[in-house]
């Protein structure tokens, strides 16, 4: 499955990084963060629950950008 | 400017202000340093959070660690040493001036891209009891009757019931010429209604509609990252923690040296002073930006012209195309038929026209209907009796007590009636009227009107071979693709030998150069992707040509290939002029800031001066009307 998220976030290099934590975070089969549009698009991987595992992947962004949001 | 920004500037000129100001204080030691310490604090606490942060959560390598390390360094070393703040302070004011410049710069093109693409429609009109409601275009269901008001956009594809007006499809095709829409047109949501209102009813739901699925291409093009921007992230990720572990090199290996092996001072001063410049220069964020902004502004201008494409990744191929292979109908041909020339003898041109109209005036056969298009008048049915369609062969009837015959030559054959062959390509109506050979028509299906100028500009875009892939039999192929000016054809193709074909193709180019396929049919979709790149007719294509294909071109002309070439040409252009620039700028301040050349003021322009260049640079990518 497949789902779109808004995010907001300040630098190109931040993008990256939260890029990489939500790819590291258990459920999440692919992630890309496009910095252009401010979206997150996330690939769930099958029989994980796309809100629990989105709270764990901004949980996880948040650790290694402080500033940044996604909006779930 | 958003908030976070007005407050950022609000910081940048108050640290300015006070910078400026202090440097009238008479106070020296530690006295000055507390005054100092204000501006520095109200410049740079947040990045001074941010690197505390970072080195907390284990992600330390990152440009506030860089910039904190380095401004905190120089106000120890300003401390102990001349009591010359400014440089510290002024690193960190710069390097804020130049997020927060970033920051406007990539909202601002942000907003641009998105007002190019503003064709969102917020809600639909429905008619209910004599009143007109406003509903959300999700809610309206396939049928159902929408009225679309002067100065309003089609929500939904359908077809026009009642009214006329003109349509304004600019923000879809990025042509200016306004479109006609009467009852029956059929026509696509996303154009600004300009005159009349217009009753459509709806063929499709909201979410299949041209407006919903082009916005979601849209959105999700950026995504696919191209290989320059994968370069720079690996680069990125190797280069920060590099950086810092040479500057810690260059802090202590030297000093060490001199005192151990040579016996002369450490001088621990002046190299933790080279190296401190050494990570300002360093930062990253020239590349890291500057790279994702010239694809997206290439691709947000692309939109604006009416060139759709899915992603960076193939802006990038684009850019290397070689070789452009076509489909001959729908992409070079309009896909319609119509009589091209009348050879007559005896007979009048516009007598001919008029026997094979009404001897075909039953059928509705594309051809009937191009003959019945060429005659242009009401036709008259009671001229015409006994009509008789010979299945292969072509049609009998009497028109005007008069027999006629129109068809091929096995109808002709068939007759007993000598005909005679024609030199053109095309379809062949031969005439017999009163039992005697009277002429033919030549019906064929007609270039498009920019064919012929974008194949040329193919070639003048750095092209090399154009080839066409045709299912229509050699002797039009060959016509056409003379008149184009086109290298290679191939006719009589199916629509499996068409896959065939491009893989023959794509194993002769060269590795380097790419192979692109335009084409419109669903039949095409297999060839659109298993080209280097695929090209669909947006506006007559399938779906399912659109969906297979990674570059849409909105209005069909295909003089916008070229374009679309030019356009990521420049692109990739840009980019490599950001990378190249960059890394050139930061490698040699680098190297001058080793040996004690560079200062720290050199270092604020290697690391600001560069990326806002870089950002300048990345932004002229938008710019592409006149390519």
């Amino acid at each position: 499955m497949k789902k779109t998220y808004k995010i907001d976030v300040d630098c190109a290099n931040c993008a990256n990084k939260m890029e990489q934590a939500a790819k590291n975070t258990t459920g999440v089969k692919d992630a890309v963060v496009n910095f252009m549009t401010l979206k997150m698009n996330v690939e769930f991987e099958e029989g994980h629950d796309a809100k629990a595992v989105m709270k764990e992947v901004l949980k996880n962004c948040k650790k290694v950008e402080d500033d940044c949001e996604i909006f779930i | 400017m958003n908030k976070k920004q007005k407050k950022m500037l609000v910081r940048i000129l108050a640290a300015a202000a006070l910078l400026i100001g202090f440097n009238f204080l008479p106070f020296t030691g530690y006295l000055r340093f507390l005054f100092y310490l204000i501006p520095y604090l109200i410049i740079g606490y947040d990045i001074l959070i941010k690197a505390f942060k970072g080195i907390k959560n284990r992600q330390p390598f990152d440009e506030s660690l860089l910039m904190a390390i380095a401004t905190i360094g120089a106000v120890a070393i300003a401390l102990y040493g001349d009591g010359d703040y400014t440089e510290a302070i002024a690193v960190m004011l710069f390097y804020q001036i130049g997020e927060w410049f970033q920051s406007y710069a990539v909202g601002k093109s942000r907003r641009n891209i998105s007002d190019l693409m503003d064709i969102r429609p917020d809600y639909a009109n429905i008619e209910r009891d004599g009143k007109l409601e406003q509903v959300d275009p999700d809610e309206v269901e396939i049928g159902s009757v929408i009225v679309v008001q002067p100065g309003e956009k089609v929500p939904i594809d359908g077809i026009v019931t009642e009214g006329c007006s003109t349509l304004n499809t600019s923000a879809l095709t990025g042509e200016s010429l306004p479109r006609d829409a009467a009852e029956g047109d059929e026509i696509i949501s996303g154009c600004i209604n300009m005159t009349g209102v217009l009753k459509i009813k709806t063929t499709k739901e909201f979410g299949e509609s041209t407006v919903s699925k082009i916005l979601d291409l849209v959105e999700n093009a950026s995504s696919r990252k191209s290989k320059s921007e994968e370069f720079i992230t690996k680069f990125a990720r190797i280069y920060t923690p590099a950086v810092v572990y040479s500057a810690i090199a260059l802090a202590f290996l030297p000093p060490l040296v001199r005192m151990l092996a040579l016996g002369i001072s450490a001088d621990w001063g002046t190299w933790i002073y080279r190296a401190l410049t050494f990570l300002v220069i360093s930062c990253p964020c020239a590349l890291v930006i500057s790279i994702p902004l010239s694809f997206f502004a290439g691709i947000g201008g692309a939109s604006n012209a009416g060139v759709l494409v899915k992603g960076s990744n193939y802006l990038e191929t684009l850019s290397r195309t070689k070789c452009v292979v076509f489909d001959k109908t729908g992409t070079l041909t309009r896909g319609v038929f119509e009589v091209n020339e009348v050879h007559h003898n005896e007979m009048d041109r516009e007598q001919l026209l008029e026997y094979a109209a009404l001897a075909e005036s039953a059928s509705s056969h594309p051809i009937s209907r191009s003959l019945q298009r060429a005659y242009g008048k009401e036709i008259d049915r009671s001229r015409v009796k006994d009509i008789r369609e010979i299945s292969g062969n072509g049609v009998t009837a009497t028109v005007d007590g008069i027999e006629v015959a129109a068809g091929n030559s096995k109808l002709m054959d068939r007759l007993g009636v000598k005909w005679i062959d024609c030199h053109q390509a095309g379809t062949i109506i031969h005439m017999a009227v009163d039992g005697r050979y009277a002429g033919h028509i030549v019906i064929s299906d007609i270039e498009k009107p920019h064919a012929k100028e974008a194949i040329r500009a193919l070639h003048a875009a750095g092209v090399e071979k154009t080839v066409m892939l045709t299912g229509d039999s050699r002797k039009v192929a060959e016509h056409v693709a003379a008149d184009l000016g086109i290298d290679e054809v191939h006719a009589e193709l199916l629509p499996a030998d068409k896959v065939s074909k491009v893989e023959e193709l794509l194993a002769e180019k060269p590795a380097k150069g790419k192979l692109a396929f335009v084409g419109d049919g669903i039949n095409d979709a297999p060839v659109l992707s298993r080209a280097d790149i695929g090209i669909a007719m947006g506006a007559m294509g399938s779906d399912a040509a659109i969906e297979a294909a990674d570059i849409v071109l909105m209005d069909d002309d295909p003089l916008k290939i070229a374009k679309a070439i030019r356009i990521s040409r420049k692109c990739l252009r840009i980019v490599y002029e950001n990378i190249w620039f960059a890394i050139g700028i930061k490698l040699i301040c680098l190297v001058l800031g080793a040996v004690g050349i560079a200062n720290m003021w050199l270092a604020i322009f290697a690391d600001v001066g560069v990326m806002i260049i870089a950002v300048l640079n990345a932004i002229r990518a938008l710019f592409v009307k006149r390519l």
